[in-house]
């Protein structure tokens, strides 16, 4: 569907392109040895090149580039083998050195792709225009004093992978959908953690608006440092909605830097003071440019698991999934991997509907992650099986399976402790139906009155007097035969 | 002025190891000196307690038959640009005031894995900007041959401090720095031998930065063979410089001597420039003969875009700087000078912290990196930079080594020539292109000016050959039979 804003002098087209921060997942920093641990005392990750002292230099963390490279390769990009580190001047007490090492004119990874799955099962390509590593700077406190800023440098050097999309992207939805695969492609990457809560991942939207049908790209304002994937979504909206009142009021969109609030659900100038800086980048004379080789690379890209795509495609055909299914199993490896252990050697559609509808609602309810789950792909996959082989009944598996999930236990240990097994004892159903009838007299006399649908309600009988034991298929058998009789 | 202190390196060394005399008095008889030459304003700080514990430490590796290495025990100054542990370090400079590094550059941790012995840190031109040690924060340093016509000297900069303490007998070694000429024009003006090795030969870790891309430690001393010692010391590949090269150390005091046959010295006809001094010109023809009497082959070389080199050099090291000094900021060490707001902290601290000369540099280096003028400035001078490299590759197809003057003039005195920067660049003419080019150079003193005062001729060699460098200059230094030092009063 086409994301189009209704204005007063017609229909206007959304124009987004994101760049997202991406903090590299390393154990040190893009250029000094010191940890990258988040939420640790204040000033006790830093090295003397992260602080700048006197004749500190740089030195690279090959893993980081590592890191980078594999997730260039993630976004089917082009891997630059020279690439430049720049310094980026400008002065800030959470900004050391004066300058911020990162990548200008020669980026590590140049054009890419990332393809969105969107709610209606269809798919999306998003360019992407780059990727360059840099370090980060580290957080001023103003909130500790009155009258002072404090600063922390636990994060000055940490590296982070800038990703640059194209302006692609037409509607709230879809950046969203963007945000959360590149995520979830960096998740199984292992490169970056993609916590936005915990700034781990981060995000700057540039929009535009123009009349729908119109080519041209109209001017863009950005808005920074929007912190989870809601406010995104939303920020772009409300950007957008005051862009067309500008256009419709007759003024001009002007080109500048924007903060959302989510509070007032609108985005608001930063003070144009914030932002003139004119960066004078130039190459860092402490560092030589970066060679990678054609075999460094290869070996990167072979290293790579199998990526949210591939897998989804996988799913569908081996699994028969739909799309849709197959997408949200996917999002997540830890999702994907414990749903394959459920579904092998299993109907695997019964397995993907209990993970997407049942596991999902327990673990969303007791707040948990997949990895967190009480109940293990062994023991969901045990009651997918006590279900097919009609030890128990459908209805009475979701009891077994609430039960597993307070408790974590097996459901072939519960269902016999619990006495829960099925009934299939002829005998035993048709005592039951037999009690059943001679206590209702006047409702069998309905069914040979031609009353089919009272089956039903003595289907019910016969369940409650074997506390819903009874296999229901037996019990539909043996009741109309008996109360034919 | 004692016996011990007039002693070279190489001298030094076999008394210790004979046991003539200790580490300790060799050092005592250096700080007595220093005391006594406190006029000179050579270093910033003495660090007389540093220097005997380090002196009794290499007395009792001797007694106990482990002693280091020709430099055990030798007494040196340290520029004060080398960050030293525990050691005050201010770059000349206000706005490191206070700071002491909790840390050691890697060339001065070479030199003290080799047993020498830090007497104090060496003045020097604010950030070694400067071509006259007239920059310091902690005030101008005397030439020690002067004065002449009454008037106090310049020893030359940036390394000015340490061509002094070496020059006046303070110190039987010191290691500078060189950007665009500072070892090399301080030794042509103080009488001693400067040496600046390939970029890349020394670390710079722990060097306060000025350009970058131009920095290099190297030693000053009073002979060739002493530089040769001191480089062997200093050098080597240190993972902790990503610039710093991963190559093994000659030993080159041990290939100094033997006949220069066969080695082809190149004159660059663009280094005769207009209105050099004849005296300048004659020296220079002297050099050429001696070394053709050693065996060499003189022949032209043309080093076409020299011109261009000086101006070249203004726009990269002053961009570098602008950058390289954003970090004295008064938030983590050094000056602060409050304000109301941030950027007024700014201003003071930056304002009040930096003299004149490193705030017009931090001036230009903004100005040429900015917006709209990047390619005009620093993109054409990045450009040029690569064609007097290449001009420097074309003529080592030709010959072996390189020799020009090391200075247009000799020493002049403090305060001339302070009123227009320009004039005062033009001394590092002769010695820029080389640092542009990253290629190793020396100066070895080779003669008296008119006035008495020393001049030196500059040796230039292919990256990393400093060995073919040394042997050439030994050959002038046999040659030139240059006076001992500046002459006592």
């Amino acid at each position: 569907m086409t994301y189009l804003i209704h204005g007063e002098t017609g229909d206007w087209e959304v124009v987004v392109g994101l760049e997202v921060h991406a903090q590299v997942i390393s154990c040190a920093k893009l250029f000094s040895g010191a940890a990258t641990d988040f939420g640790a005392e204040p000033n006790t990750q830093v090295s003397l090149v992260d602080a700048a002292f006197p004749g500190m230099l740089p030195v690279l963390n090959r893993y980081c580039i590592e890191q980078a490279v594999r997730t260039g390769v993630g976004l089917a990009a082009k891997i630059n083998l020279y690439s430049v580190f720049e310094r980026k001047n400008y002065f800030y007490p959470d900004l050391p050195a004066g300058y911020q090492i990162s990548q200008y004119q020669h980026p590590l990874v140049g054009e890419g792709v990332v393809t969105i799955d969107l709610k209606d099962g269809s798919t999306r390509e998003i360019g992407i225009e780059r990727l360059h590593v840099e370090q980060d700077a580290g957080k001023s406190l103003h909130d500790q004093d009155p009258s002072r800023t404090f600063v922390d440098l636990n994060r000055s050097g940490v590296a982070l992978m800038e990703i640059v999309s194209k302006p692609d992207i037409r509607a709230p939805e879809e950046a969203g959908a963007y945000l959360r695969k590149l995520r979830s492609i960096m998740r199984y990457l292992g490169t970056c953690d993609g916590n936005m809560e915990q700034g781990s991942m981060r995000c700057d939207i540039n929009v535009s608006v123009r009349p729908a049908g119109e080519n041209a790209l109209r001017t863009r304002a950005e808005v920074k440092n929007v912190n989870s994937v809601r406010y995104v979504m939303q920020a772009i909206e409300r950007e957008a909605e005051r862009q067309v009142g500008v256009y419709e009021s007759g003024g001009q969109v002007v080109q500048e830097t924007r903060l959302y609030d989510p509070g007032k659900g609108e985005t608001r100038s930063m003070r144009s003071k914030e932002f003139a800086h004119d960066y004078r980048y130039f190459p860092d004379p402490d560092l030589l440019p970066l060679r990678l080789t054609e075999a460094e690379v290869d070996r990167i890209r072979q290293s790579l698991p199998e990526l949210p795509d591939d897998k989804k495609e996988r799913f569908i055909a081996e699994y028969g999934l739909s799309p849709y299914d197959a997408s949200v199993l996917v999002a997540e490896r830890e999702t994907a991997d414990y749903f394959e252990q459920v579904a092998a050697g299993r109907d695997a559609k019964a397995a993907a509907n209990w993970v997407i509808t049942n596991l999902f609602a327990v673990l969303n309810r007791k707040g948990l992650g997949i990895a967190e789950s009480p109940i293990t792909p062994a023991h969901l996959g045990r009651l997918i099986d006590l279900i097919g082989n009609n030890t128990i009944s459908g209805r009475l598996a979701k009891d077994v399976f609430d039960i597993m999930a307070d408790t974590g236990g097996d459901p072939v240990a519960i269902v016999e402790e619990k006495g829960l097994k099925q009934i299939t004892d002829e005998g035993a159903i048709e005592a039951a139906v037999v009690q059943a009838i001679a206590a209702n007299p006047g409702q069998a006399a309905q069914f040979k009155a031609g009353q089919d649908k009272v089956v039903g309600w003595f289907v019910g009988q016969v369940m409650k007097l074997t506390k819903g034991k009874a296999n229901p298929q037996q019990v539909n058998e043996i009741l109309r035969r008996k109360l034919a009789e | 002025m004692t016996a011990l202190t007039g002693l070279t390196i190489a001298e030094a060394a076999r008394g210790l190891a004979a046991k003539s005399f200790s580490a300790r008095e060799l050092a005592e008889a250096h700080l007595d000196a220093i005391a006594a030459a406190r006029d000179l304003n050579a270093f910033i700080c003495e660090t007389p307690d540093v220097a005997l514990d380090r002196a009794d430490a290499a007395d009792a590796r001797r007694a106990a038959g482990g002693a280091l290495g020709p430099l055990d025990g030798i007494p040196i100054a340290v520029k004060d640009l080398f960050c030293t542990e525990g050691v005050p370090t201010t770059a000349g400079s206000h706005i490191l005031n206070g700071f002491v590094p909790p840390y050691e550059s890697t060339v001065t941790a070479n030199l003290r894995q080799a047993g020498a012995v830090m007497l104090g840190k060496a003045n020097l031109d604010e950030f070694a900007m400067g071509s006259a040690n007239i920059t310091s924060h902690y005030g101008p340093v005397k030439n020690p041959w002067g004065p002449r016509d009454g008037r106090d000297l310049v020893p030359g900069g940036s390394s000015g401090g340490s061509a002094a303490a070496v020059s006046a007998r303070l110190a039987l070694g010191a290691t500078g720095t060189d950007t665009g000429g500072s070892i090399r024009q301080p030794a042509s003006f103080c009488g001693i031998v400067g040496l600046k090795p390939t970029y890349g030969r020394c670390s710079r870790y722990g060097i306060i930065a000025f350009a970058s891309s131009l920095d290099q430690a190297g030693p000053m001393t009073r002979t060739v063979g002493d530089a040769a010692l001191m480089l062997a010391a200093m050098a080597g590949h240190d993972a902790r410089d990503s610039t710093s090269a991963p190559l093994a150390v000659p030993d080159f005091a041990a290939a100094l001597d033997g006949s220069l046959r066969g080695l082809k010295i190149g004159i660059p006809k663009e280094y005769r420039i207009d209105g050099m001094a004849a005296e300048i010109g004659a020296l220079w023809d002297k050099g050429m003969a001696w070394l053709e009497a050693a065996g060499a082959e003189v022949k032209a070389v043309s080093l076409p875009h020299t011109r261009y080199a000086l101006a070249t050099y203004y726009i990269i090291a002053p961009a570098e700087a602008s950058s390289n000094l954003a970090r004295y900021d008064g938030v983590r060490y050094g000056l602060r000078v409050d304000g109301a707001t941030l950027d007024e902290m700014y201003m003071n601290t930056r304002g009040q912290g930096f003299g004149t000369e490193v705030r017009r540099r931090v001036l230009i280096g903004t100005y040429v990196l900015s917006a709209g003028y990047y390619d005009a400035y620093y993109l054409k001078a990045q450009k040029v930079r690569a064609l007097i490299a290449a001009d420097f590759r074309e003529a080592f197809r030709e010959v072996d080594v390189i020799l020009t003057p090391t200075a247009p003039s000799d020493a002049f005195a403090i305060g001339e020539r302070m009123d227009d920067p320009v004039t005062m660049y033009l001394n590092d003419v002769f010695t820029v292109p080389t640092s542009l080019a990253g290629l190793p150079g020396i100066s070895v003193p080779a003669g008296l000016s008119a006035r008495g005062l020393p001049l030196g001729l500059q040796l230039i060699g292919r990256p990393f050959d400093e060995l073919t460098v040394l042997k050439a200059a030994r050959a002038i230094e046999d040659a030139a039979g240059f006076p001992a030092g500046p002459p006592t009063p």
